[in-house]
């Protein structure tokens, strides 16, 4: 029985090589569920404690832009489904046009991301050192009158939460940018391997493996949407 | 995700529940109702999106048992980690009732 070229001497046969590959995977993303977990936890402790100050500050995010990011990384994550499907059915072509076109859409993303973050710098609520945080509106009025709400927290008690929320979205988006600055990385890596006819039919982990950390960022940002940008909705 | 090619129209029809349902979180979001209602539905409905992804594109559906496994327990550690803390939180200052 002749052995296939990718077949490494420590597996008994491909599928195994393979499984193998696909456990080590999901497994260092359950490693990065816990990354963000932590973020998503504190996140869920402090929109508890602090619902009115997360509220008002949530409502100026700009969620109209985040939701058309999320369009984006959705489809994203649908051509990056189907350049896994090219390089199981041997289609060179259609995977380079896919895995482009997945780059394409995380470029895209983090755009529209950064130029949401500028807009965060010039409405001030950048929450850092170092920067101004906003405390009256363009039109004179008073910002962060919701602490009236709520019963025995001052306005710099507000604000002071209302600081946590923003220090929190910077956190949690900037991480989440971070994993698909890498992934666009990655992705210029697998499409390289591509290009030079490295996949087969039958052995593409490259292809599936980055698949499935891309779906993982996406699967963060589908928490990130309604957590960070959907709260201050109708307030 | 081993042998078993996932047909393009499978990923067509997940994807186009996932702008529907994207469409949907945002929409409501924009209605006005009880805080608590918001976050019910936005949750719901993006576990429900992050529920497509991992079974469609991310291939567990046809993945074995064992990915389900270390899949499945990644979800649950991340819940210990929620739940524990905020049953925490959640039991302090009874006796004031304030947060």
């Amino acid at each position: 029985m002749g052995k296939h070229p990718a077949l490494a001497h420590h597996f008994d046969d491909l599928e195994q090589q393979r499984e193998a590959g696909t456990l080590g995977m999901w497994i260092f993303l359950a490693t990065e569920l816990m990354v963000f977990g932590g973020l998503f936890t504190g996140y869920t402790v402090y929109r508890w404690m602090y619902s009115a100050a997360f509220g008002e500050a949530s409502g100026h995010l700009i969620w109209q832009l985040a939701s058309v990011n999320t369009v984006v990384l959705l489809t994203s994550s649908l051509t990056m489904a189907m350049a896994v499907h090219s390089a199981a059915t041997g289609n060179r072509q259609r995977l380079l046009a896919f895995l482009a076109t997945t780059g394409l859409l995380g470029a895209t993303f983090l755009g529209t991301k950064f130029y949401e973050y500028y807009v965060d710098y010039k409405e001030e609520l950048i929450p850092f050192p170092g920067f101004v945080f906003a405390d009256k509106a363009p039109d004179g009025k008073e910002m962060w009158t919701g602490y009236q709400r709520v019963s025995r927290v001052s306005r710099t008690e507000y604000i002071r939460q209302v600081k946590l929320f923003y220090t929190l979205y910077f956190i949690m988006t900037g991480l989440h940018a971070i994993h698909m600055i890498i992934g666009l990385g990655v992705l210029a890596w697998v499409m390289r391997d591509a290009y030079r006819g490295r996949f087969t039919p039958d052995y593409h982990p490259q292809v599936e493996l980055f698949g499935l950390y891309w779906h993982f960022v996406d699967l963060v940002w589908i928490f990130l949407l309604p957590l960070l940008y959907l709260l201050g909705g109708a307030h | 995700m081993s042998q078993h090619v996932v047909k393009p129209t499978t990923y067509y029809l997940v994807f186009a529940t996932l702008i529907v349902l994207t469409l949907l979180t945002v929409g409501l979001s924009r209605v006005e109702m009880a805080e608590s209602l918001h976050t019910l539905i936005g949750l719901t409905i993006a576990v429900a999106k992050a529920s497509l992804v991992i079974l469609f594109f991310m291939h567990l559906f046809y993945s074995t048992r064992l990915t389900w496994v270390v899949a499945l327990s990644g979800l649950l550690w991340l819940g210990i980690l929620i739940t524990y803390t905020m049953t925490d939180y959640l039991t302090r200052n009874w006796d004031t009732i304030s947060r």
